[in-house]
């Protein structure tokens, strides 16, 4: 440890057993009424051991949990710039509204007529989203950003094959997120991996030669994985819809454009949002999300059911809708995270959402600038809501990117996204979020600069970083070679 | 990281500019991913490899590579048939680490063209490659 350490020094960390070694036998932390009805002898082949749980009190239950919380990180300890997560801050007030007993309690088989509270909710959260986009109409049923891809190529292939056409390939950019191609191949597209050029962007010629009849589209992700505007994406999606081919956005990044880019305008057909990114909803621990999907009105047929519709006043689930998809996910995906985003759309308000990308777009430029003579900048020229540094510099000492980021952990920082974008060798992704105020950005940016400046002097203190927080440098290989999934 | 004057580069074998090595054994190609590939992905916890009797053209992908870092395709140096896979890269995937001409084999082909080994590159030529992507 040494002076430049002011935050994570210190601390009340306890040891913690594992529930199997602190358990006692015969402890219970529930009691069931006493049977009323006689008991029945289970047929020999239903009968098995129980799973190896420990027994266990409630106290101990509970205080295991709150021990372990206290080891852990999270966007309520403090600056979590995971690039590409855009892990903001995620207001209490959302868990508020969506704790309100009408909807947390509502039973995802009542009668349309007595859950309509619910379905005005999901409808109204799908006319804001398509108003936010500048798309047309919206399903707000797919429960992750992979989700709402998938969701996105299904709409793709069913949209080819009612013009009589199967098309077999996609085209999918190296700075497109990594599940781009993956969702791709479920629907049977052949991914075509195109380059990006010299300044992190697309190129449209590089797009006119490879794009052909037997294209589906192209998955854009905009802003791309680099923090970078695809600026020729209205001539690109040009070439692309002039060979029958539709465009397909990702808008996992749309933190970055809210209220200032009209998806529709710039030749966007699909387009996915993660609720748990962008509309504040949490996103620890993988999950529960919410990846709506926005379309343009000619592929609004093809969206997956039940669908919402107001009629007369009233809310109606409805399946009749011969050229959808089909469904996506039990009832209709998780309420629960809609209610949030719902509630944080409605707080902000339009103005304030547009604010939220600007600030989100100035931290970033903000720490770009700040840092890029202490580490390599990628591509040097305004980002958008995140920006890339990589190791170059470091690297002449021996140091890598992972020693910076587990030695940034010391000063109390969740570490930034490491190794991704591919594109970029050794890479540091930075997402701030408009959630961080000027002096805890200045903060990162002093850790990130003590860090560069231990890396030149005293390279020992990255490679056994991290030192503060409960367990130290963990062995990742050992742990992927040889899992213990197990208590 | 290696430098690019620490890396274990044999006369031997041929090299793809994807990094992949490919070496003749009279009937058979032996094929691997070199010491700058396994250098750069850091240590390898799994390799997906295809299976004996798979045909594969020249750069097609005939796995993939997973290190704590990232996972990255394999591409065919050489067109061919699978003949042979090394099966120890199962359970041990570190010998990719340790060595990368050696016990870190992957496949074994029969090469449909026989002429595509001399397409690839010499030692010479990669080292010159890979002092050009500095």
């Amino acid at each position: 440890m040494n002076d430049n350490i002011k935050q994570g020094a210190t601390g009340l960390i306890m040891n913690e057993p594992l529930l199997w070694e602190k358990g006692k036998k015969g402890r219970i932390g529930f009691s069931l009424p006493e049977a009323d009805v006689d008991a029945y002898p289970l047929d020999e082949s239903l009968v098995g051991h129980g799973p190896d749980f420990p027994d266990l009190s409630e106290v101990d239950v509970v205080r295991h949990y709150t021990c372990l919380s206290q080891w852990n990180f999270g966007v309520d300890t403090g600056m979590y710039p995971l690039g590409s997560c855009t892990m903001k801050y995620n207001p209490k007030t959302n868990e508020r509204q969506a704790a309100l007993p009408g909807f947390a309690n509502a039973h995802p088989l009542l009668p349309q007529e007595m859950a309509q509270g619910v379905l005005k909710m999901i409808y109204d959260l799908e006319r804001c989203l398509a108003d936010i986009t500048g798309l047309d109409a919206v399903t707000v049923q797919p429960t992750a950003g992979a989700h709402g891809e998938l969701c996105g190529m299904l709409i793709f292939d069913s949209y080819h094959k009612s013009r009589g056409e199967k098309r077999s390939k996609i085209i999918v950019p190296d700075t497109a997120h990594g599940t781009n191609p993956a969702s791709a191949a479920l629907c049977e597209m052949k991914p075509v991996a195109v380059k990006s050029n010299e300044n992190g962007i697309l190129e449209p010629e590089r797009i006119a030669a490879i794009m052909d009849e037997d294209t589906a589209g192209i998955m854009v992700t905009n802003p791309n994985t680099l923090g970078l505007f695809e600026e020729n994406i209205k001539a690109i999606a040009g070439i692309v819809h002039g060979k029958g081919g539709l465009v397909y956005g990702d808008g996992a990044n749309m933190n970055a454009v809210m209220g200032i880019v009209d998806m529709g305008r710039i030749g966007i057909d699909v387009l996915h949002l993660n609720l748990h990114k962008t509309f504040s909803t949490p996103h620890g621990g993988g999950g529960p999300g919410t990846g709506p999907v926005c379309v343009k009105k000619h592929l609004e047929p093809f969206l997956p059911i039940p669908r919402v519709i107001k009629q007369d006043e009233m809310y109606a689930l409805r399946e009749d809708f011969p050229q959808s998809i089909g469904r996506l996910h039990a009832f209709y995906g998780n309420v629960g995270v809609m209610l949030k985003a719902y509630s944080y759309i409605l707080s902000m308000g339009p103005e304030n959402l547009k604010k939220v990308s600007q600030l989100a777009v100035l931290n970033a430029n903000y720490i770009k600038e700040k840092l890029k003579s202490t580490f390599h900048l990628a591509y040097d020229r305004p980002c958008m809501h995140e920006c890339v540094f990589s190791d170059k510099i470091q690297q002449a000492n021996k140091i890598s990117t992972l020693d910076v980021a587990k030695r940034l952990m010391d000063y109390g920082f969740h570490p930034p996204t490491i190794y991704f974008p591919l594109v970029v060798n050794g890479a540091i992704m930075v997402e701030p979020t408009e959630t961080e105020c000027r002096e805890d950005i200045d903060r990162f940016i002093e850790a990130m600069k003590a860090v560069a400046k231990e890396a030149e002097q005293n390279p020992d203190l990255l490679r056994n970083a991290p030192v503060t927080p409960k367990l130290n440098r963990l062995d990742e290989t050992s742990a992927a070679r040889k899992p213990c999934l197990t208590g | 990281m290696k430098e690019i004057n620490e890396l274990e580069l044999p006369e031997d074998v041929r090299y793809s500019k994807d990094h992949e090595w490919a070496k003749s054994d009279g009937e058979t190609i032996r094929i691997g991913v070199d010491d700058y590939a396994q250098d750069q992905l850091g240590d390898i916890v799994f390799v997906e490899m295809p299976e004996v009797g798979d045909k594969f053209g020249k750069d097609d992908v005939f796995g993939s590579i997973e290190s704590v870092k990232a996972v990255a395709d394999l591409f065919m140096p050489v067109g061919g048939e699978v003949t042979a896979i090394n099966t120890d890269l199962e359970d041990a995937p570190e010998l990719v680490n340790q060595s990368p001409y050696g016990d870190g084999w992957m496949i074994e082909i029969k090469v449909d063209n026989s002429s595509d080994l001399e397409d690839l590159m010499t030692k010479e030529a990669y080292l010159a490659v890979l002092q050009g992507s500095e």
